[in-house]
């Protein structure tokens, strides 16, 4: 090691001591001190605090509302995902012809997702409000109460979440259709090949890295959702609409269980790691098949 | 066939401002007397009021919780940039050791779900006697912006040809001052679309602010507008223009910075 490079691992080191002291301090610490407290009964407001061991993990196991908000959260996810794929697919693919008003397109888009998802759940609630709402008028004078009836709830949330995030997996897949070669689709052209033919066999392979990465985005998202829940259903009716992180939130600051609510915390985190590495895996795997 | 192109753009134009269009009736019914909001032909109708502007500006915690908002996400912003630019320079061009597992460390970071901290972040801002401050959330949403702009910038700083940083260093400059007369300029659009975003992110942001927030002192808008109180019944138009409020920095953002924002957003995905 020349001089030269002792001096620049030396301003490395201090330039990144900052950020690494900050992300320790606020994220992986907070992450360890979590799994310590998932093995605590630790109830604040009474003064209890003790070690319980992983008890809080075997209750979970058969925990009946645990499952069912593992089942919501899941169901939620794919659903809200698929949605999201087709649909921002769709718009990716429209737009790549767009000629004109291309600023304007991406600034529709770019609307639902940029703004506060509270605002979002806010006027969703007021579009499937049961007598005033622009939902029930457009739907001819129903009288359907969207968030109130247990079967109705989980997909008038899955549509509010497809509202303000399709845009992200349109933008991601539009931004990488802008960057193919006219050429490509020109020998597609003399090749005969059709617009279908020319979508499944040019494009989609094209595509394929951005919307892995998209998917495994908005998946990490959607299992994680919270603000839509809080303000459209709090969970309910009956727990049709509680995923994970409400059970958890609820367990943590409403009955006040800091134990038991960082154990369903610690199993969203490893159910999060464990789809993270689910897609790197398929990623690592068609980057093998394409290279 | 021009005929044609054309229709079809205005077709596609249309279909995406159908799908805006749940924002735009927020923003009508937010002009529309209580009276109409009784029943959608009645709110079509009614002729359009600023009273709930008024009332929101006048009579609501908004206000304040503008001012809290905008103060959290500027500092959050302005701090992560600060701790992350340089860390981010070093993980891109520095020979740091342990690099790849440091990276490896900030993608987690960057899907860390926050519920799993907020618990112990809680027993942190108790124990420092930081809750109902705005420190508490630029504290807690620096946890998920910091990573986020270590992640973005190193790769703008990549993106920065080193002959460029190295003809710099020839003609005399140390590093160090390469780094801020070409580097910092070439990397600035970067450090741009990277802090809008965090700004968005802190903005947004509703689990860490409900949770660390207790009065006006530092409720954000998220908090007050997911609390936003009604005596007998449920004050929709109230409620409708709290939401424009709320949204006016993210539609400046849209409207006004477009490019930028889609840089940093397409940024991550886009790059192999």
């Amino acid at each position: 090691m020349t001089a030269r490079e002792r001096a620049d691992a030396r301003v490395g080191r201090v330039m990144l001591a900052p950020a690494l002291v900050a992300l320790g301090a606020l994220a992986a610490w907070p992450g360890l001190w979590v799994l310590w407290l998932s093995l605590q009964r630790r109830i604040p407001v009474f003064g209890i605090e003790h070690f319980v061991g992983p008890s809080h993990y075997a209750f979970l196991a058969t925990d009946p509302r645990f499952w069912n908000a593992m089942e919501v959260t899941l169901i939620f996810t794919f659903v809200s995902v698929a949605l999201e794929f087709l649909l921002g697919l769709t718009v990716a693919l429209a737009l790549q012809r767009q000629r004109r008003g291309r600023r304007l397109a991406v600034a529709l888009l770019l609307l639902p997702w940029a703004l506060p998802s509270v605002v979002t759940g806010r006027t969703f609630e007021w579009l499937y409000h049961p007598s005033a709402g622009l939902l029930n008028f457009l739907l001819g004078g129903a009288a359907i109460n969207w968030l109130g009836e247990p079967g109705l709830a989980l997909p008038a949330l899955i549509i509010a979440d497809v509202w303000r995030t399709m845009p992200f997996v349109a933008l991601l897949c539009y931004a990488r259709v802008l960057t193919i070669p006219p050429e490509i689709y020109e020998a597609a052209r003399v090749d005969g090949a059709g617009a279908i033919a020319t979508v499944r066999d040019v494009t989609l392979p094209l595509l394929q890295r951005v919307l892995l990465i998209a998917l495994l985005f908005r998946s990490l998202d959607a299992l994680r959702a919270f603000d839509l829940m809080f303000v459209l259903t709090g969970g309910g009716p009956a727990n049709t609409t509680e995923t994970l992180t409400v059970y958890a939130y609820r367990s943590l600051f409403q009955t006040l269980q800091l134990g038991f609510g960082s154990a369903i915390g610690v199993v969203v985190f490893v159910l999060v790691m464990a789809v993270a590495w689910g897609y790197l895996r398929v990623m690592a795997r068609a980057e093998e098949a394409t290279a | 066939m021009k005929a044609r192109a054309t229709l079809r753009d205005v077709l596609v134009l249309a279909a995406l401002a159908l799908w805006a269009l749940p924002f735009f009736w927020q923003a009508l019914t937010s002009l529309k007397p209580d009276t109409a909001l009784s029943a959608v032909e009645r709110l079509l109708a009614a002729p359009p009021t600023l009273d709930h502007y008024r009332a929101v500006i006048g009579k609501s915690v908004m206000p304040a919780a503008l001012a809290n908002s905008l103060g959290v996400a500027a500092l959050t912003t302005l701090l992560a940039l600060l701790l992350g630019a340089p860390g981010a320079y070093a993980l891109a061009r520095l020979p740091v050791p342990g690099k790849r597992v440091l990276l490896l460390v900030v993608v987690a970071c960057t899907a860390f779900p926050q519920v799993t901290i907020v618990g112990p972040l809680f027993v942190l801002m108790r124990a420092l006697e930081l809750r109902d401050t705005w420190l508490a959330l630029v504290l807690a949403d620096t946890s998920f912006a910091l990573p986020l702009v270590l992640w973005l910038v190193a790769g703008f700083v990549r993106e920065v040809p080193v002959a460029v940083e190295e003809a710099a260093q020839i003609d005399g400059a140390g590093r160090l001052s390469a780094l801020g007369r070409v580097v910092l300029p070439l990397i600035a659009p970067g450090l741009a679309s990277a802090g809008l975003l965090v700004f968005l992110m802190s903005w947004n942001e509703l689990l860490f602010a409900y949770t660390f927030t207790a009065t006006e002192a530092s409720r954000t808008v998220p908090v007050a507008l997911a609390l936003f109180p009604g005596v007998y019944e449920v004050p929709w138009g109230d409620i409708a223009a709290a939401s424009m409020l709320a949204s006016l920095p993210p539609i400046v953002i849209v409207a006004g910075m477009q490019r930028w924002l889609v840089r940093g957003l397409t940024a991550g995905a886009l790059r192999d």
